[in-house]
């Protein structure tokens, strides 16, 4: 087999392993999920990983992660000693259900899919393969279109486990679903993770889905997962990224939402070495509304590159898009905003704002809001900034006796927290105010204090006189 | 003396302003600079305050005795300066609580205090609101976000009032009040006036000056002070007009 498009050692290791362990990888499919990925194998042999020659890519060069040699593409599950100690959330009075991933395998101490009485099933993506078939051949790759991109395509036919929850008509999840996805291996390692999530009409969850790691060493996690939102379905998906500088993460998540569904996902990027999220979102049915929010704090030789596409295919849809950024270093972040209003979509609402604060002379965004508009009733806006810290309010604040540094804090923090403010969450919305200073400040580390606990348990902050001790 | 200016000179992206300014203020003494616009008040306010956009190219402003142009704005702030804005600047997501607090217990870490206790800080604040009568709430409102002109100003007063300057420079806070707010804000600066500490007013009016009567009143006109007296000079001038001064020097 001959990848005509580009070659680098990551693709043909994809097409090595997959030619060597396709028959592990297929084990629990039945033939819909097997033909879709020998499908999706045969687009990525076409069309291979995304290079800066793609639109949707020109501003992220992935060539050191494409070059780079990458262990256990293919794992068995591995025992976990004590799965308590790894996976503990220390936010404090956050009350929810717990999923753990380690490296892209779910982790449990008792059953891989759990069923509640109310017929809600959540889990172990591999596990709902082997339990539920036809529910997740339903699903599988109808959203993520993996003639799109190499990233979806190799996925598709490679990835083994994620986590998988569905929530039946009408049924309310009360706990927030928490999914904490860690990257510890002694190796450089690319992970593939596929996720699956199923609302039914009414049906309601709110979804904690973070990504820490542990160790130092280099990694690559190429997830997708595909969210169905029923009619009037409910979700609320906050996304946390904080991992280490030499982590590269790709995250593709597909949205498809019915008719009156209601969406709002909020990305807060704090750490990592090369983000680049992709939200696909598709309103596929009228009265549905999205809010997508991001912030991200990036430094030294960091990058993000936040991708949205949002496509109105009904009429009377709102899209809401908010993302800023604070840029330190030499780091640079990058945002397309991508809506598409189609002739049908009468009434739609659609808006999209960036605005970027860029520290350094060094430091660099490239943003790029877009709207395309083929109905002629719609309310729509866009618009971006790239500036640096008002200084107006720097003397301001500088006149009243506050040093500069700290001027510097309070305007950053009243920058980013427009974002954070958008959490309903109130336990996690007072932590990542926290975690949002303490990362401005410098101060957080990422081993030792994110969402997860690790080792060392933290002290508690209070946050009304957080500012005054900096 | 408590500030003395000798032959200051200040100019903006090359652009003279202040072309030779000489000024003393005691403690316990209140002074009104006034003048037509564009003759170097703002100026002096910010170069007072120490507003990095100003260069002073010639003379010195002594503080205590010491050289005030040697230290940055924060540290001015905290040896007892204070500049009420002629525009006071909104900061969204940064609340008037928070920012009150951050800079009480600054300038108190400044001279070696600990942190000022929360209940202290809350009775502080309550009690100053009340005396420039600011009824909202501070503790969600961010700083000057949403505030009409004269709760801006007011704003500025309750700012200098928690704050407890030895020097309040106040730029023009007259200007877009209304008879009611002018008479707050006067009545504000007036309760803190005292032996221990001098203001400097600046403004275009003679109006203000019937609220805040000062020791001295003062004519700046080309960047230069040209003409300086007691309240009455206030009075001709509101009389005769600036161009009763322009013709004097002239």
């Amino acid at each position: 087999m001959k990848n005509n498009l580009n070659s680098f050692p990551l693709s043909d290791k994809f097409i090595h392993d997959f030619g060597v362990y396709q028959a592990d990888i297929k084990r629990y499919d039945n033939e819909k999920i097997a033909l879709c990925r020998d499908q999706a194998f045969e687009h990525f042999l076409k069309i291979g990983l995304p290079t800066r020659n793609l639109e949707d890519w020109k501003n992220t060069d992935l060539s050191e992660v494409y070059n780079e040699s990458y262990n256990h593409f293919y794992h068995e599950f591995e025992k976990v000693e004590d799965i308590d100690k790894v996976f503990q959330c220390n936010v404090p009075h956050l009350n929810t259900i717990m999923l753990a991933m380690l490296n892209g395998r779910y982790v449990s101490k008792d059953e891989q899919l759990k069923v509640l009485p109310n017929g809600v099933i959540y889990g172990s993506f591999e596990a709902a393969l082997q339990q539920y078939p036809d529910l997740v051949a339903k699903h599988y790759a109808k959203y993520a279109d993996y003639t799109k991109n190499g990233f979806t395509a190799i996925n598709t036919a490679m990835a083994q486990d994620g986590f998988f929850i569905y929530v039946p008509d009408g049924i309310e999840v009360k706990k927030p679903v928490q999914i904490v996805n860690v990257i510890h291996h002694e190796h450089n390692i690319c992970i593939q993770t596929r996720n699956l999530i199923v609302l039914g009409k009414n049906a309601k969850l709110t979804l904690i889905h973070c990504d820490d790691s542990y160790n130092h060493q280099k990694s690559l996690s190429n997830t997708i997962s595909e969210i169905v939102l029923g009619e009037n379905a409910s979700l609320d998906h906050y996304k946390m990224q904080n991992v280490n500088n030499d982590s590269t993460l790709i995250n593709f998540a597909y949205f498809h939402m019915d008719a009156n569904a209601r969406l709002c996902s909020n990305g807060l990027s704090l750490n990592g070495g090369i983000l680049k999220n992709n939200n696909y979102v598709k309103m596929n049915g009228e009265g549905s509304e999205c809010n997508i929010y991001g912030l991200y704090l990036m430094d030294r030789k960091q990058h993000i590159d936040n991708l949205v596409y949002v496509e109105h295919l009904k009429p009377h849809c709102t899209s809401n898009e908010l993302f800023k950024g604070i840029i330190d270093d030499s780091a640079s972040a990058v945002f397309n905003g991508h809506v598409i209003v189609s002739k049908d979509a009468q009434k739609t609402n659609a808006f999209q704002s960036n605005k970027n604060i860029l520290l350094t002379d060094k430091a660099k965004v490239n943003t790029k809001p877009f709207l395309e508009i083929y109905a002629d009733d719609v309310k729509c806006s866009h618009g971006a900034t790239v500036g640096q810290l008002d200084t107006e309010a720097m003397f301001y604040i500088r006149s009243r006796g506050i040093s500069e540094h700290n001027a510097q804090m309070l305007l950053m923090y009243a920058f980013a927290d427009e974002v954070i403010q958008k959490i309903s969450i109130e336990a996690l919305k007072h932590r990542l105010e926290d975690m949002v200073k303490k990362r401005l400040r410098g101060e957080l580390s990422v081993c030792e204090q994110c969402v997860l606990h690790c080792s060392n348990p933290e002290k508690e902050y209070s946050f009304e006189i957080d500012l005054t001790k900096i | 003396m408590l500030l003395k200016i000798k032959n200051l000179h200040a100019s903006i992206n090359g652009k003279e302003i202040l072309k030779g300014v000489n000024l003393e203020v005691n403690k316990g003494e209140v002074h009104a600079i006034m003048g037509p616009n564009g003759t170097g008040k703002s100026t002096l306010a910010s170069v007072i305050a120490g507003r990095e956009v100003f260069e002073v190219t010639k003379g010195e402003v002594l503080y205590k005795g010491k050289n005030l142009l040697d230290i940055p704005v924060e540290a001015r702030a905290c040896e007892g300066i204070f500049l009420g804005f002629q525009y006071p600047v909104e900061i969204p997501g940064v609340s008037m609580t928070n920012f009150m607090r951050t800079a009480v217990n600054e300038q108190r870490k400044y001279h070696g205090l600990d942190p000022i206790p929360s209940g202290e800080f809350l009775r502080l604040m309550e009690e100053k609101k009340k005396m420039v009568e600011i009824t909202a709430k501070l503790t969600n409102r961010s700083v000057n976000e949403g505030f009409s002109g004269g709760e801006k100003k007011k704003n500025e007063i309750f700012q200098m009032a928690m704050l407890n300057p030895t020097l309040s420079v106040l730029d023009e806070t007259d200007s877009g009040l209304d008879i009611d707010a002018l008479r707050i804000v006067a009545n504000g600066v007036n309760k803190l006036r005292s032996k221990e500490n001098a203001t400097i007013v600046i403004t275009h009016y003679q109006r203000l000056l019937d609220y805040i009567v000062p020791d001295f009143v003062h004519v700046l006109f080309e960047g230069r002070i040209v003409k300086s007296g007691g309240k009455e000079l206030a009075l001709e001038l509101e009389s005769k007009g600036y161009e009763w001064i322009k013709d004097g020097i002239s």
